[in-house]
Parts: C-alpha cells; structure tokens; sequence
C-alpha cells in the first residue's frame, strides 16, 4: 500500500485546509522556518509521523504540557532525527508484515535546521539516505545555529555575520563558503531531491508533495529567513526570500531520479546585491565583496544551467 | 524438550534474542560483540526470524534506531561495547527518560586509551546513572536467560524501562559454553506479545520527547526513579515465574559460602565462577571465606546486598573499573554507602584489578582475601592490584 499522501497538484483552488500545527506557536515574529513547516504539513496530511532534531521548530512546539502537533511527533537529540526515522520506518515495514499495524500507509518526515541536518546531524542522514529507507526529509535551512543565539554553521554564507564569526578587522563575518548540502545529498542518488522557499508557497508545497510520493528518500531543502538572525525586518521576510531567488542566490530546482529539472528562469535577473543589501547581517559588504559574491553566484547558476541540461 | 548444547556464548545470545521474536535490530560491529549482530543478521537472512535489520553508521545511531522502532510499537534490540557503549551515552538517557523498553546486550570492554579489546566493567560503569536496568551475566547460560527477562521486565507497564545485559567481552562473549536452549514455543508462554504504552500513530496522534521546563523535569524524573526502583520486585517475580517454567532460579543478589564467612568476596560477571573455585579451595586450607555475587546492578538492590553481607567481619570488593581520582570503583563506593548507617560494619577492604583484560584467576581471589585478612593499608581507601609502577 502507498502513502496516503494526496497526488492532487496543490493550486489556490486546492489548497489543503490540513493543518498538522495548531494555532498559536511561540517562533519570533516573522518566522520563516515555521511558515515552511506550515505549508510543507499542508501538503503533507495526517497520515504522518513527524522526527525532529532538536533546535527552533521543536522548542517553540512543544513546551509540555503543551504540544502544537496534531500528527504523531517525536524528538530524541540534535544530531539523530535520521537514525531515529529510520528505526520508525523498520518498525513500520515489520509491523505491517506481522499483521500488527491497521494500515501501513504511514509516511515518515524527518526534519532538522541547517545545523542538525548539514553539521551534528550529517553522519546520520547520510546513513539513513544510503539505506533508502522510506521517508521525506525537511531541512529548514535558516543559515545559522539560531535557536541558541545565531552562531554559525556551515550552512552560513560567506561574508555573514554571526555572533561566533563577528565582524573583526582580521575576519569581518564567516570567510568560509557556504556547505554545499544539496550536492552532499545528491551524491547520495536518492530518487528526488529539490530546492524551496517559503516565498514560493505552491511551489514549495507541491515539491514536498512529490518528494512524499517517491518510494525511498526523498529531500527538500527549504530556505527559511530568520528575522532576528539575518537582522531584517518581520515584514520583510517574505521580500527577502524571494529576493533570494530573483538573484539566483538560491535557485530553484528539482533532482528527479538524477536529473537536474532548474525552475523557470525569472524575468529580469536582479543582482545579488539587492539580497544581501536587504540584511543586517550583510551590512559590512564592501563593493568588491559584493562584486566577488556575484561572481560565485554567477558561477554556481551556470553550474545548475549544465546539469540541467545534461539529458 | 529442551536441549543441552554446546554454544558460543554470544551465538546463544542472538538465538534468545532471535526467540524472543523482536521487530527490529539496529547494530553496528565493535569488538567483542560482533558475533551476536553477526548472527542475528544470520537468522534474518535465513527467515528464521522475522525482524528489519538495520545496518545502521554507527553505535549512537544503533540506539537512536531502536528507540525510533520502539516508540512505533516494535520490540528493539541492539548490542555494543566499549567505545560503542560510550558513543551511546547521550542517547541512553533519552531512552530510559522516554520509557521505551528497548533491551541492549553489552559485552564488556575497555575504553580507550590506550586502545584495547579486552575485558572490564569501564565501559558500562560510566553509564550507571543512565536510567536503565543493569544486568550481569555470570555465564552462558545466564546470558542467554537474561536476554528473554529481559524484554519481559522492559515491557511490564509497571516499569517500562530499557535493559542492558553485560557479558564480560571475550572471557564470557566468546566461550563455547553447555546452554539448555529454550523452544520457541516455550519462550513464547513466558514473553507475552508486547502492548506498547505510547505508540507514534497517526490514529492517536501523540507528541514523545517534548520540551521540558523547570516545572515538570523534577516530577519527569522522579516517576522515572519509581519505576526504576519498582523494576527490582518485578524482576524478582519474572524469576519466580522462570523457576517455574524452566527450573532455573535467578536472584539479584547471590551468596556462596557466606554463612559463617569472616571475609565475603563481592564479584560481577564471569570472574565469579572463578572467585567460586578459589573460594572452595581456601574453604579446603581453612579460610573462612564466602562469595557474594551481585547479578542486578542498576536498580541496585541494597537490602538484599545488606543482608547478604551481614555478619562478615571483612568484606573484599573487586571493581573492575577505576574511577579516576576517586576511592577505588563504583561497587565499593556502592557498599560503603549502604553500610555506613549500619550498626555493625564490616571493614570493606576495595581492590581494582582486572584492567583490560588483566588476567584474574584462583590466585589472584587468594591474594586479595590474604590482603584483606591481613587488614593490608589501603590508600585513598584502595588498592591497585598487581601493579607494576607506583
């Protein structure tokens, strides 16, 4: 039996009224992350059980006696939602054989942040991706250890400011690039694997959709702004995200069983500078860091252009 | 009926295990446990049981595994050892803190540095203060019986709490040893079919492993001692039953000799069949010595240790773990603690010996209970035997 995930394309028409997460969560104003969780849910439905590694999303759900979560949820550590997922998925495939389970149309979600998921948590993704056990992978990547304060991670961008890379004379933000995760994943040959942002709602919950209906690991990057980390404004959040895309910081994209699939191309290309000058986190770029960041952008998306079109 | 053979240790183990009719298995190999995964992978791949095997990346994946197929309503096992065990030690707080009845076979080992194979009790002894059940096996077929206590006391809604089975690495793990192997069927009357508390279901949505402020950790943990204390009775019910239906009666506590004993031995694990020996042969000279054994470690079942040692006028404690900078090993700390508020206290002479595998024989029993006879001074209330340096 498959997963009772819905295969019906999610439009404004169809848009599931599903909600796993109750009203009234206590994430920041402005939240990226926890809209993305919101609308991932939405696309997901009931029949789910939720893993979570530590970090934002699993403090400000759950301060028991409270929980927001409206599916099955669970949270052991930081560095083990995949492992702990995994264990959920042999259980269920030997229940469901022995007879002991009423339907085993369960499907398993796994999510973390940048930090759980491309640090403390990479050694067990890529166990639980090599297995190909059967499961959807959420990273809600805000670019920074923010539930502990905004350190960084090595999922920060080059350039940002965090409180563990400040802003020096010597080391004015993080000098390192950012770590290439959706590469690191695709190296697993998994069946899908995509890009997203909460700023393209249907896209993002239509992606996640698919992922869920691939037998095996499926896994969705998400950009999620973080107000209070990327310094901007709570309305801007959205802005900002999708500024991300316009200047093709953060393409958007698909790996369909190994084959690049890129978004549509935007209209008028914006530079990277209108993103990072959005930021309080970018406010120190001089022009040639600036001219240097366009540069690996450029390079990056011509990267994408040739996988994609590789047939 | 059943039958006697002749067995591998940890092969006997993973048939317990294997009878015991679990879901899943998550291992990782480390020495010396590798043979019971190796063989559960054995009775997977041959369909002589019915359990997803997940060859998991490493140790603190292993666990998090089995807590992940336990909280989905599965029985779980993994096994480890040594640095493995230690690679787990965050993740088996969680385990016992979330109640999941998941068993665990140790073979214990050393930890690193310097890095080596062999047997002691450094392994396990850092993680006493886990939450989980702790059992010893004195031989094989104590092993492969504890292995099916196990998950019956894991799965008891009174406790609802993991358990870790120790088998001395090597010396125990890997003797080919006579075992009464059980039948599935009887192994089937003793274990009921597990009925777990607290499932991940998306009929009855739940949420396991929540956020918890100052003003409910206390409570958490509190619940969580009770169960762990209540663990002691339960188990010594799930004996009673065994004795009944197999004829082999288990205690948490055992005594040897100890009657009329001025000096009582207190050993763990397979080094007690030894201690037994030496204790006949200094019985044979004249030495008035006993043995008392401990089988149930965590919860520790202090009573029964009191009685048992009552009356001795020395009692020799052997750890098989130093804790560095302390007052010997976990064990005679242990002891002290128990007898301080008695009215009449034995003397407690505390020896570590045994270290990475450090061989322990007859001798080395004479010679602790000659030393602690002798009231030999001890520093820092201890002694490192047969030591070459110092």
């Amino acid at each position: 039996m498959e997963a009772a995930i819905d295969t019906q394309k999610i439009s404004m028409k169809s848009l599931p009224a599903f909600e796993a997460l109750a009203s009234g969560h206590r994430a920041c104003q402005g939240c990226g992350e926890v809209l993305a969780m919101r609308l991932a849910m939405k696309a997901l439905g009931e029949r789910i059980i939720v893993v979570s590694a530590t970090g934002c999303m699993e403090v400000i759900t759950t301060p028991y006696p409270q929980t927001s979560w409206l599916v099955p949820w669970m949270h052991v550590a930081f560095e083990n939602a995949s492992a702990v997922g995994s264990g959920v998925a042999g259980a269920l495939l030997a229940l469901a054989r022995k007879g002991r389970l009423a339907g085993d149309d369960t499907k398993i979600v796994i999510m973390g942040g940048d930090g759980g998921t491309s640090d403390i948590g990479l050694q067990s993704l890529s166990g639980a991706l090599e297995r190909g056990h059967d499961f959807v992978y959420l990273c809600f990547d805000n670019e920074a250890y923010m539930n502990t304060g905004i350190q960084r991670s090595s999922a920060t961008p080059r350039c940002a400011w965090t409180t563990t890379c400040p802003l020096g004379e010597e080391q004015p933000g993080k000098q390192e690039a950012k770590k290439d995760l959706v590469g690191i994943v695709e190296k697993h040959h998994i069946p899908y694997l995509a890009t997203a942002t909460p700023a393209y709602p249907f896209d993002l919950m239509n992606k996640v959709r698919r992922g869920a209906q691939v037998k095996g690991p499926a896994f969705i990057h998400v950009l999620a702004p973080c107000p209070t980390g990327w310094r901007i404004p709570t309305q801007e959040v959205i802005k900002v995200a999708r500024l991300a895309v316009q200047t093709r910081d953060y393409p958007l994209y698909e790996v369909v069983n190994g084959k690049y699939i890129l978004g549509k191309p935007g209209k008028n290309v914006k530079p990277v500078s209108e993103y990072l000058k959005a930021q309080g986190r970018f406010k120190h770029l001089s022009e040639n860091d600036l001219e240097a960041i366009q540069q690996e952008v450029d390079e990056r998306f011509a990267q994408l252009q040739w996988l994609a079109s590789r047939p | 009926m059943s039958n006697r053979v002749g067995i591998e240790v940890s092969i006997a183990v993973a048939e317990a295990v294997g009878l015991c009719d679990v879901d899943v298995v998550a291992a990782y190999p480390i020495t010396p446990q590798t043979h019971i995964v190796e063989h559960l992978a054995d009775l997977v791949a041959e369909s002589k049981l019915d359990a997803e095997y997940i060859a998991v990346e490493s140790e603190h994946s292993a666990i998090s595994a089995v807590m992940g197929a336990s909280a989905t309503g599965g029985r779980a096992f993994t096994a480890t050892a040594s640095q493995g065990l230690a690679l787990m030690h965050e993740i088996l707080f969680a385990v016992s803190s979330l109640r999941l009845p998941v068993v665990m076979a140790v073979a214990n080992r050393a930890v690193s540095a310097p890095i080596n194979i062999w047997a002691d009790l450094s392994d396990v002894m850092p993680q006493r203060d886990t939450g989980w059940v702790q059992l010893f096996a004195e031989n094989g077929q104590e092993a492969y019986d504890l292995m099916v206590q196990a998950f019956r006391l894991a799965e008891d809604h009174r406790v609802l709490l993991p358990v870790m089975v120790n088998l001395d690495g090597f010396t125990l793990s890997h003797m080919i040893e006579p075992i009464t192997m059980m039948e599935r069927e009887e192994v089937r009357s003793f274990l009921p079919p597990i009925e777990p508390a607290r499932l991940l279901d998306p009929d009855h949505p739940r949420s396991i492993g929540p956020f918890g402020a100052q003003d409910v950790y206390t409570e958490a943990k509190m619940q969580q001692e009770m169960a762990l204390l209540r663990s002691e009775e339960v188990m010594e019910e799930i004996w009673r039953d065994f004795e009944a239906q197999f004829g082999r009666r288990y205690r948490a506590v055992e005594s040897y000799r100890t009657g009329d004993a001025e000096v009582v031995l207190v050993t763990m694990g397979a080094v007690s069949e030894t201690a037994r020996a030496a204790v006949d042969e200094m019985r044979a000279q004249g030495i008035a010595v006993g043995l008392v054994r401990i089988r149930m470690w965590r919860p520790l079942p202090q009573e029964q240790l009191r009685q048992a040692l009552e009356g001795a006028k020395v009692v020799a404690v052997l750890d098989r773990m130093l804790t560095p900078g302390g007052t010997g090993g976990p064990v005679g700390e242990a002891l002290r603690s128990i007898f301080y508020d008695a009215p009449v206290r034995p003397r407690i002479h505390e020896v570590v010996a045994g270290l990475g595998g450090r061989e322990i024989n007859r001798r080395t029993f004479k010679e602790i209970v000659r030393q602690a006879l002798a009231g030999q001074e001890q520093v820092r209330q201890f002694t490192l035997l047969d030591v070459r340096c110092a």
